[in-house]
């Protein structure tokens, strides 16, 4: 590779003692504060900014609407719009998260339950968010479409056992999700 | 009772007008530097009335993070101080207290505005009103430097110690550019208390806007030939300061892409505190001599100035109040050009600074005290004695000029 030697640019008077260029930097400068107080920033729409600069200030301005589809947030679990829990208790997801966040204790389904022939869900079900890093891999690898990835983000605790998510609050996150596959309904 | 009003002033003009500038200037520097990045800043810390039963917790004027500074000091305060093993320990501890303490020192001689009359009774707002205002400034803060190179030397470790050295190096060659260029305005001045300084700017405008109260012996055309070397003052002065606070785009001695964090970096909790105090201090006092010498200190100008210290409610003379208010706001506005120049410069190097100070400002300031030499004056000397001046000025000029050219030329390679 040959060597390519640029040539400085030539400096006009007025760059080379300097002074000129600084007035012209505090102009630029200014004129960007300025914009800025007024909201005017660039990208400040596209941010939704508060009106200073292109800061969303949180408390008060969440970007929720703006979340995408595939916003990975808490892991939670669902029912169905049969009322059917559609954990099966199979631990595949404990076993594949990978820090260790999710504990299951199976429980069965009683005979006099009319799902008494899918034979197991969860007695317990417990996922540490203080553990969970948000990868989704619970929801890849669920059989039953049971446990999906919300977009809540807001977890807050003031003890270690306030930030571990148990069975009812899962379900209260996840809510019902229509639309799944059935596999353990009847034939027609 | 002299002595109880003595101590009434210095309390009242040092600590509750020249240090609550501190973190009102710390504030500014946060909330216009976010502003100038986009940015919000701190916006968020009220006072909790809530805490204490009210409803509402109380931002003042409705814009938040007023209280941040505070907040920022209590952090300071409850942090563990921390004193390395291997520091030398009397410096150690000495140091902080070197560079807050002549930055307050210099505020004695500072004319915050005219006397106030109570009861019968006026007195000066100013602590101390020395017949060597300016001399005594730069005596007292020069001893900053001291403190930052005993905290750079103590810390006992390289980093520290670079900025230590270095803020001695800057110090040197800016001091003479910072004295050099103040003399043209003693000469015009021909006196060296600033409270005088600033009553001739009231009486017969400011240096740097000489519009009003023109006189026989203040004739227009002289303040207007005057302008031009005290706008050359008024330039290198500036810079001089900047150097001298060891602000941007001058702030060798602690710059953090160099050296870590300069010279305070072996520094934490309020021992830390205090250099970031004495470094806000000297500013504001920088701010406060700059608005003082050239841009009028406490006058409004215009002829408006001896109406407002005549002003008096039954007795008790406020002129005085409204003249120092007035100064506040103009070193609050100088201070927002100290952050405006802190965001829109960038750092120089190290040998650029030493240039600047030695080869440009020391002979400019040279040059610019001849000149205003001869402007001062001129009304009392022959033309053709005026016109020799001029032309052995002009000599001067262009034999520096060549050679500080002649210096820059580079050397001719040996080897093509």
């Amino acid at each position: 590779m040959a060597v390519i030697k640029i040539q400085r640019p030539k400096l006009r008077f007025g760059e080379k003692i300097y002074l000129t260029a600084l007035c012209k930097g505090f102009f630029l400068t200014l004129r960007h504060a300025v914009k800025s107080l007024m909201g005017k920033s660039m990208g400040a729409k596209d941010l939704a900014s508060s009106g200073l600069g292109v800061t969303m200030q949180y408390p008060e301005q969440n970007w929720d609407a703006q979340l995408p589809a595939y916003y990975r947030g808490a892991p939670a679990l669902v029912t169905d719009e049969q009322g059917r829990e559609r954990c099966v208790a199979c631990q595949l997801c404990e076993f594949i998260c990978p820090p260790k966040a999710i504990k299951i204790t199976p429980g069965e389904i009683p005979s006099a339950d009319p799902w008494a022939k899918v034979e197991k869900r969860p007695a317990a079900f417990a996922i540490d968010m203080i553990r969970c890093i948000y990868c989704g891999m619970c929801e890849e690898v669920c059989p039953e479409q049971a446990i999906f990835l919300r977009k809540d983000y807001v977890i807050l605790g003031t003890s270690r056992k306030e930030m571990v998510h148990d069975k009812q609050k899962l379900y209260a996150i996840g809510g019902v999700r229509t639309g799944l596959v059935n596999k353990w309904n009847e034939l027609k | 009772m002299l002595l109880f009003l003595l101590l009434i002033k210095i309390v009242a003009l040092t600590f509750c007008v020249v240090l609550p500038l501190v973190p009102v200037s710390v504030y500014f520097e946060r909330r216009f530097c976010a502003v100038i990045q986009d940015r919000v800043g701190p916006n968020r810390v009220g006072i909790p009335l809530t805490l204490f039963g009210f409803k509402k917790d109380c931002g003042i004027l409705g814009i938040g993070g007023l209280i941040q500074p505070i907040a920022d000091g209590i952090k300071l305060f409850l942090k563990e101080d921390f004193t390395p093993n291997h520091v030398r320990k009397a410096f150690y501890w000495l140091a902080p207290a070197l560079t807050v303490a002549p930055a307050l020192i210099t505020a004695c001689v500072i004319p915050f505005g005219t006397p106030i009359t109570l009861f019968g009774h006026t007195e000066k707002l100013v602590i101390a009103d020395l017949d060597i205002g300016p001399l005594f400034i730069f005596a007292i803060a020069s001893i900053t430097v001291y403190g930052i190179t005993i905290a750079g030397w103590s810390s006992n470790s390289k980093f520290p110690f670079m900025g230590g050295v270095r803020s001695t190096a800057q110090m040197i060659s800016y001091e003479i550019a910072l004295g050099l260029s103040i003399i043209p305005v003693l000469l015009y001045f021909g006196d060296l208390n600033l409270s005088h300084i600033v009553q001739q700017q009231a009486d017969h405008g400011w240096l740097l806007l000489p519009l009003w109260g023109h006189d026989a012996s203040h004739p227009l055309t002289e303040k207007l030939l005057f302008w031009f070397p005290a706008a050359i003052a008024f330039l290198i002065f500036t810079v001089s300061i900047f150097a001298e606070t060891n602000r941007m785009p001058f702030d060798f001695p602690e710059c953090e892409t160099e050296l870590v964090g300069g010279y305070h970096t072996e520094y934490s909790s309020m021992k830390f505190a205090m250099f970031f105090m004495g470094e806000y201090a000297a500013m504001v006092i920088g701010s406060a001599l700059v608005v003082t010498v050239f841009l009028g200190g406490w006058s409004l100008g215009f002829g408006t100035d001896s109406w407002i210290s005549n002003l008096s409610l039954g007795g008790f003379g406020y002129g005085g109040l409204i003249h120092l208010a007035i100064f506040i706001a103009k070193v609050v506005a100088f201070i927002l050009f100290f952050i405006l120049v802190r965001w829109t410069i960038p750092r120089f190097r190290y040998d650029q600074l030493m240039k600047l100070g030695w080869v440009i400002f020391f002979e400019a300031a040279l040059v610019n005290v001849f000149l205003a030499a001869l402007i001062v004056a001129a009304p009392h000397l022959q033309g053709t004695i005026i016109s020799l001046g001029a032309l052995l000025l002009l000599i001067v000029t262009a034999a520096i000029i060549w050679v500080a050219q002649v210096s820059e030329a580079k050397p001719n390679n040996l080897r093509a």
